[in-house]
């Protein structure tokens, strides 16, 4: 086998000094052993995860993978004209995981030697057997065709890591600069996070795959603080959409010119109305709508927590038990269509391969406004034969396997999840304003909460505006609106068109014990719901 | 080392045959040594060309068993070492961490961060690196944790499982997770610090096959052998039995007592937000309207007291910080009076004060140093919930985010045991509430304090605590 200096050439981690390079704007030029796109599995990582798939077979296994992946993140963080933060985490290993009697059984080592690998596997058997004591129920896969020589690359153009930080850091100051020069702007913080994940698979059903990660998030909070001092109000930290590209998309943002608009916007909350408690129509802008769908729509459709399997900490589901209500449930009106993807373009759950070794598919949650199907897995797929059975759609994993690092076991997480746009009207943010009468326009994310089988959820924004008489007139504070799932989205009258579609995102949904983090995107146009209670959150100390 | 007894054609890897013969024997556990942590350090500080530089080393082995729908779900072991390089130059600093142990990832992680160092912008609040400090040796370390065996967890969670399928009117999701770790820190100005412990956490969820309860509980140790299982899985039975069928009952502003799991979960944000900096600079809780902080200002219950102390016998916390500054007992609200607020190295100085820690890496400060601890009162559950004439009971809660940093606002729900306590007796199961409440008001509005135990993961220690006008805002169909 190969040593491990020629390993670890190979697999790229001889590269930390591209990180140094001066920027080159050609892609071609950029191209370096971590830059190229994967077409296979390193030869040295092939050899590591077929000796850790034949390990387990020998120790007993009746199915294994084995996965072994590399993750760098860039984190770079600055207050006004100081930098907070500089660092750069590297991490790799190989975790295998094995079906012993239908028992799982996983471990991971750091150790990335033929020796470590196998004993990982060795490992990983020896933990299923002596779980085997307390199973009760047989873990069977659905089937998945193999991917014997695969591999995928996220889209991006430039790599984060070909950047030099202080190109990157001036990028922040210069923002931070322009969002200063506002009136009542004290405190500016910004940030630029970037994820890049080498994830090289293989299992016993004979798939190889090699798969390249790229996730790039800018975010830039600006406070502003009333003359008097008695007012404090802040715009961000989420003013930019993370997503599945490299540092181009930081590049498109132009974060230098947008943030004097996100400071005035601050500046502007000091003196906003606080809201009057009652009903109100919402449009809800793509930036507040996605995480709404992520927690009401997305969790709720994960099968392990219908099948009770996250009782114990992320929670169940009402969408239980799942034949009493697939097919049946009405989760909004006809022209509601909401779709699982991981192939949607720059989406960060999109994905070539999952960790069950399956190509994802598209798949309708919600169709035409009817509970149709949930987010599964392999092991998963099974527990709704019947109902697969009964619509004459295959037993097959839709492709959500996922997990978060080499160190981490994979199971069921979110792909993502989206509003499928008004097919015959193309409505912008706009029309839907000139459709209300008493309503206010919800942008960006803020405080978010919704309970453990995903009924009651209150979510607020960080921009509210009033609208009267299809007019805005001026912004809204201590906004948040209280919902129970199936009557909101039942509620929602107005979907926007594919012109107003954006893609929202988070890099941390948390969910798992141990926890595990997963990105994901939803997409949808700005959409028009009626009569949504609200709240009035302030209060004094 | 060992690399010298690593067969020829091994790679050079520090710990590689250490690793093999630990492995060995399933769980036992692989955590670096002082020994070899500290030439770790020695290496990594050797090998830089800084004009001062920190590594940051830790070794974490981890053991886990989940089941849930009365199955065994998943289980894993984790083994894993990381390095953190973080040089300066001049006034310029950046950090760089790895998982490649070996000497050539140890050398490359130094080269790389001292590239990214020297092209990151000036720090102007950069602190000179610590000398050697004193620090105290405290007990976290317990075999009982560390050799727990794949057939000891199995057998744990067997004991909860087997009597709900016999039973057939639960149905329950558990969580077995053992850990064992090391960490250490030393730099170009002659520090080292080393510390290792162990932590074992379980925590179960029984809901009704009905549907309509659920009941929870958690035990949270150092030391395995303090976890008693039956206990758990008896309490955590028995809530969800009473829970079943939960009445509506309207959402407003009701005296609440809290289980200490309830507490945590709402005061836990106390400790970061005592933050120095954010109170002087007028946006924390702390600030003074118009300017400065509320130090030495009554801001709670005057039976409230406050502090962090990693050598609680309770708490068994880190004796070190990021920085490697040494954490002892503090204060931070005493009867009820605002005493400390968390310094960094750099705030303290420019404000003349004794930095408090808890720092990270040194590039601003927060936080208020290990595992909060709320002195608690002599009254026990039962007696909290006799004296009651009114109030609704709380064994967790959910979901909490912000709404307000200033006033601590935040939003959640109550979950998994919500009972309603009139005349001295737990009376009925309810439904869950949302609440937008603060911790700060919970504090201020208190009627009677439990016993102080240790809750959550982390080492928090915090009693159980009757309050009055706990703000429910709307209820929740949610089991």
């Amino acid at each position: 086998m190969p040593n491990r200096r020629e390993f670890l050439a190979t697999a790229g981690l001889t590269a930390s000094a591209l990180a140094l390079a001066s920027r080159r704007l050609d892609a071609a030029e950029t191209r370096s052993p971590i830059l190229t796109p994967a077409t296979e599995p390193d030869p040295a990582v092939k050899v590591l995860l077929l000796e850790a798939l034949t390990a387990a077979k020998l120790a007993g296994a009746s199915w294994a993978d084995a996965r072994v992946q590399r993750a760098r993140r860039q984190n770079l963080g600055t207050r006004e004209q100081q930098v907070t933060n500089v660092s750069d985490t590297d991490s790799i290993g190989c975790g295998v995981r094995v079906l012993v009697d239908g028992t799982w059984g996983f471990s991971a080592t750091h150790s990335l030697t033929k020796e470590g690998v196998a004993r990982a596997a060795k490992q990983a058997v020896a933990l299923a057997k002596a779980n085997r004591v307390a199973r009760d129920r047989f873990v069977r896969l659905a089937p998945s065709e193999a991917h014997p020589n695969a591999s995928w690359k996220s889209s991006y153009t430039i790599d984060p890591w070909s950047v030099p930080v202080e190109e990157k850091v001036a990028l922040l100051f210069a923002a931070n600069a322009a969002a200063q020069a506002v009136k009542n702007i004290r405190f500016v913080n910004s940030n630029l996070s970037f994820v890049k994940e080498e994830r090289s698979y293989a299992n016993s059903d004979g798939s190889m795959i090699a798969q390249d990660v790229v996730r790039s998030w800018v975010t830039m909070s600006v406070t502003a603080i009333s003359d008097d001092r008695t007012e404090v109000a802040t715009r961000g930290p989420e003013v930019i959409q993370p997503m599945g590209r490299g540092w181009e998309y930081v590049l498109e943002n132009d974060i230098v010119t947008n943030a004097p608009i996100w400071a005035e916007q601050a500046r502007e909350k000091l003196t906003a109305r606080s809201v009057d408690v009652g009903r109100w129509d919402l449009i809800l802008h793509p930036s507040q709508l996605f995480l709404t769908i992520h927690e009401s729509i997305g969790h709720s459709t994960e099968l392990d927590r219908a099948f009770g399997y996250e009782a114990n900490l992320a929670g169940t589901s009402f969408l239980a038990p799942p034949m009493d209500v697939l097919g049946k449930l009405r989760l909004g009106p006809d022209h509601l269509t909401i779709r699982g993807d991981r192939s949607q373009p720059n989406g960060l759950a999109t994905i070539g391969y999952d960790d069950d070794g399956v190509k994802p598919e598209e798949f309708d949650i919600i169709k035409n406004g009817i509970f149709w199907d949930y987010q599964t897995t392999r092991e998963q797929a099974e527990w709704l034969r019947p109902w697969y059975e009964k619509n004459k759609m295959p037993v097959r994993s839709h492709g959500c396997s996922y997990a978060q690092g080499w160190s981490d076991v994979a199971f069921q997480r979110m792909p993502n999840v989206s509003i499928v746009p008004d097919q015959k009207v193309d409505r912008s943010l706009n029309d839907l304003v000139a459709s209300t009468d008493k309503g206010i326009v919800m942008i960006g994310r803020a405080s978010y909460s919704i309970d453990q089988q995903r009924y009651n959820g209150q979510f607020g924004a960080q921009v509210c505006y009033e609208v009267k008489g299809g007019k805005i007139i001026g912004q809204l504070k201590d906004v948040a609106y209280v919902m129970r799932t199936p009557d909101f989205w039942n509620s929602i009258d107005l979907i926007g068109g594919k012109s107003a579609y954006e893609l929202g995102a988070t890099f941390n949904d948390g969910k798992g014990q141990p926890g595990q983090s997963n990105a994901v995107s939803h997409g949808c146009p700005p959409c028009l719901f009626r009569n949504i209670n609200v709240l009035n959150t302030g209060r004094a100390l | 080392m060992t690399t010298s007894r690593a067969a020829p054609e091994s790679p050079k890897r520090l710990f590689a045959l250490r690793d093999a013969e630990r492995h060995g024997v399933l769980d036992e556990p692989v955590v670096l040594s002082r020994a070899e942590c500290e030439d770790i350090v020695q290496r990594a500080l050797k090998l830089s060309k800084a004009d001062a530089c920190r590594v940051s080393v830790g070794s974490t082995y981890q053991t886990n068993v989940r089941f849930a729908d009365n199955q065994m779900s998943t289980s894993g072991i984790s083994d894993d070492a990381s390095i953190t390089i973080s040089p300066v130059f001049g006034k310029k600093r950046a950090s760089v961490s790895t998982n490649d142990v070996s000497p050539e990832g140890l050398a490359r992680a130094v080269a790389q961060a001292e590239s990214l160092a020297k092209l990151a912008p000036d720090d102007p609040e950069l602190m000179p690196e610590l000398g050697p400090q004193e620090y105290q040796t405290i007990p976290a370390w317990f075999d009982s944790t560390a050799q727990l065996s794949a057939d000891d967890r199995a057998k744990a969670a067997l004991a909860t499982l087997e009597p709900a399928r016999r039973s057939k009117d639960f149905t329950v999701a558990g969580f077995i997770d053992c850990n064992a770790s090391a960490s250490a820190i030393g730099n170009s100005a002659g520090l080292f610090a080393y510390h290792r412990s162990t932590g074992a956490n379980y925590t179960l969820t029984v809901r009704t096959t009905d549907g309509t309860g659920s009941g929870w509980v958690g035990a949270d140790e150092n030391d395995w052998n303090r976890i008693d299982f039956a206990s758990v899985a008896e309490r955590a039975s028995a809530k969800a039995r009473a829970s079943r069928n939960p009445a509506a009952i309207e959402p407003g502003r009701y005296t609440v007592i809290f289980e200490p799991q309830a507490v945590v979960d709402l005061i836990g944000s106390v400790r970061g937000a005592m933050n120095a900096r954010s109170a002087d600079e007028g946006r924390s809780p702390f600030s003074k309207p118009g300017g400065g902080s509320k130090l030495n200002e009554r801001i709670l219950d005057s039976r409230v007291t406050l502090i962090t102390d990693p050598a609680d016998p309770q708490v068994l916390g880190s004796p070190f910080d990021a920085e490697g500054l040494p954490q002892s007992r503090q204060v931070w609200v005493e009867n009820g009076v605002l005493k400390q607020l968390a310094y960094s190295r750099f705030w303290a100085q420019k404000q003349g004060k004794v930095a408090t820690g808890g720092g990270g890496g040194g590039f601003g400060g927060g936080g208020g140093g290990s595992g909060l601890k709320m002195l608690g009162g002599d009254s026990s559950m039962e007696q909290l919930i006799a004296g009651t004439e009114r109030a609704v009971l709380v064994t967790r809660l959910w979901y909490l985010r912000s709404i307000d940093n200033r006033t601590m606002v935040v939003t959640g729900l109550t979950r998994d045991g919500t009972f309603l306590v009139e005349n001295g007796k737990v009376s009925r199961s309810i439904k869950n509430f949302r609440f937008n409440d603060s911790p700060l008001f919970l504090l201020n509005n208190l009627e009677a304090i439990g016993v102080a135990v240790r809750t959550g993961e982390g080492g928090s220690v915090v009693p159980a605590l009757r309050s009055r006008d706990f703000n429910f805002t709307s209820l929740s169909d949610a089991v």
